[in-house]
């Protein structure tokens, strides 16, 4: 009987073989501190070396008249740069023709986007292969792309004007033709970008809970109310990430310009990265190129930090 | 007894006919009938310039020119092709330095970016959220602006014309976006494992290599197919830095294709589709994890 009470004699070896020995502590040396420094510091040297030092070196030569193709001699000239670009009516022009871009392809594109993001998350069968194909034109690369529109788009041979013209309507020239070539652009664009919108807006509409379209449904809510009140408010966080994260890539367009219409006709559809471009390497002004694309950085930094913060706030919520 | 008795034809309909359609049901289908018509058109609309391409690059030269546009009656030949795989083609060089800069660039992004995403993941460190921030605001910079002054760099370095050259851009250019998507999978992954490893006497760096990198491989594979499909679709960096034709990746050897007076739209078209397909192939297989990819890691459902 005492025996019982007593503990196993086997439990007593078992216990001594669970003791592991400690295991070789290799690389013991690297404490966290250590670790994190040798972590990081490569992947930011290498930022510093390509992305940080340029636009210090950008920056630096804004005060100049340094041009790229003659070596010898240049000099600080101050504010000059800035102040000739800020006061240029050619920049005030390409200023408002990116805007114009910038609204009109980023609105339709948002517009098209959602509503097709809305019609897939209704269908039940086929969801999958549906949002698959819509998603090719986001992949391809603008150079692709751009030929792809430089084709259809083609005064004589494209096949645009070519349906066109079966239809009986006249021929139109696309990229040519003073303001259409502007509008040409925003097409292409939106082709290519709407499935983007329509990638997170569908992300937003398959997050809202079904329990919030019961409960509307037992309280016999309009499939409008539904829309304005459930679906809308809930996506509409992602729709603006999306957004403000399209409107940033449309303002430094430059490959679909590059390839469709060179900023012509009359340059109507050059954009301030197009003529960033044509300052910099056909005026051989770099010192003014660079002024007027440290402006642009300005701008851009200012909205990717609009974008960046928003993203933190709805994160943390 | 009589109560018992049914009226024909309500047999199966229950008590007052319940079981009737609402007149809603009707309006549904209805409904859904212009819904598939409407995704129908507009599949049709965003589909229609791919296939148009396709069908080009098979066509014969005079298929391609003939007015009106021949959409179903043509005869199909893989010449086109041919031509951008023969040796003497423009772009077939550009096809294999594309490959080589593209897998570099994102070699040397994932190498760098994966340690840093996983310490900044892990460790406290002072105003991390503004060096992520910064991180990531360096990738929105636009490339034009950007070229000048990596473009006077690289004349004083000697590495214009290079694909050192372009690798290194590229991989500078995909080092922000690899540390945010890694960042996200690494959160994923508790950071208890490694505590735990720890606890059995490894030390911090063992406990990354031995416990949380295994776990991490299939969402290195996914942001190294990013980073991959961004460096192989790059274009502004790509046609300034290099104008060799030896070492020009593919983008610009296909727009060098329509500089001259008469464009071989056959030959774009084969080019460009062989540009566009393995893309598309890599961006299938990486499809779970496409939102977050495509907002440089930003956004994670």
């Amino acid at each position: 009987m005492a025996n019982t009470l007593q503990t196993p004699p086997q439990s007593a070896p078992q216990a001594e073989r669970l003791e592991a020995p400690p295991a070789a502590k290799r690389f013991a040396f690297l404490t966290d501190r250590k670790l994190s420094f040798l972590f990081i510091s490569p992947a930011m040297a290498l930022l510093l070396f390509l992305s940080i030092w340029p636009l210090l070196w950008l920056l630096g030569l804004s005060f100049t008249d340094y041009s790229a193709t003659r070596d010898s001699g240049w000099g600080w000239i101050g504010l000059d740069n800035y102040i000739e670009v800020l006061t240029s009516p050619v920049v005030h022009a390409r200023a408002l023709t990116t805007l114009v871009f910038v609204v009109g392809a980023v609105a339709l594109q948002t517009i098209l986007g959602f509503t097709i993001a809305f019609l897939i998350s209704r269908r039940v069968k086929g969801r999958g292969a549906i949002t698959t194909l819509f998603l090719i034109p986001m992949m391809l690369s603008p150079i692709v792309v751009g030929l792809f529109w430089k084709f259809m788009l083609d005064v004589q041979f494209g096949v645009v004007n070519s349906f066109l013209d079966s239809l009986g309507l006249g021929r139109v020239e696309w990229l040519t033709q003073q303001r259409l070539a502007l509008f040409s652009l925003v097409i292409v664009d939106t082709w290519q970008w709407t499935p983007f919108i329509m990638l997170i807006a569908l992300a937003g509409l398959t997050a809202v809970p079904k329990y919030l379209y019961e409960a509307a449904e037992i309280d016999r809510a309009s499939e409008w109310f539904k829309f304005r009140r459930i679906t809308f408010p809930l996506v509409w966080p992602l729709l603006l990430i999306a957004i403000m994260f399209r409107a940033i890539e449309a303002f430094r367009l430059f490959d679909l310009v590059y390839i469709l219409t060179g900023g012509g006709p009359g340059g109507t559809t050059e954009t301030l990265s197009f003529n960033v471009y044509k300052v910099a390497f056909f005026g051989f002004d770099t010192g003014l190129a660079s002024a007027y694309g440290i402006l642009m950085v300005v701008v851009v930094t200012i909205a990717a930090q609009f974008y960046l913060r928003y993203l933190n706030r709805l994160q943390e919520s | 007894m009589a109560t018992h008795i049914q009226p024909e034809g309500l047999a199966d309909k229950g008590i007052a006919g319940e079981t009737v359609d609402p007149p809603v049901r009707r309006e549904r289908k209805f409904g859904s009938g212009v819904e598939i018509l409407l995704l129908t058109i507009f599949m049709v609309v965003m589909l229609f310039p791919v296939i148009w391409m396709l069908e080009t690059a098979l066509k014969e030269t005079k298929d391609i020119y003939a007015v009106p546009a021949k959409v179903f009656s043509f005869s199909p030949t893989l010449d086109h092709f041919q031509n951008v795989f023969s040796s003497d083609s423009p772009v077939f060089k550009g096809f294999v330095n594309s490959v080589i800069v593209a897998g570099f660039s994102t070699l040397i992004a994932t190498v760098l970016g994966v340690p840093a995403a996983w310490a900044y993941s892990r460790f406290t460190l002072k105003a991390k959220k503004d060096q992520l921030f910064f991180i990531l605001s360096t990738r929105f910079m636009p490339p034009v602006v950007v070229v000048i002054p990596v473009f006077l760099m690289f004349r004083d370095l000697s590495l214009l014309d290079t694909r050192l050259g372009l690798v290194l851009v590229y991989a500078a250019f995909n080092l922000p976006f690899t540390i945010w998507m890694m960042k996200g999978f690494i959160d994923e992954v508790p950071a208890e494992y490694e505590e735990a490893a720890m606890l059995d006497g490894f030390s911090r760096f063992e406990a990354f290599w031995r416990v949380t990198m295994p776990l991490l491989i299939p969402g290195i594979a996914a942001t190294a197919v990013f980073a991959l499909i961004f460096s192989w679709n790059e274009f502004v960096f790509s046609i300034f830095l290099i104008t060799d034709p030896d070492t020009r990746t593919a983008p610009s050897a296909i727009a060098g294709l329509i500089g001259g007076t008469t464009i071989d739209w056959g030959l774009v078209a084969a080019s460009a589709m062989t540009f566009a397909v393995p893309v598309l192939v890599f961006a299938f297989l990486v499809r779970k994890h496409l939102v977050a990819g495509v907002t440089l890691g930003a956004v994670r459902r």
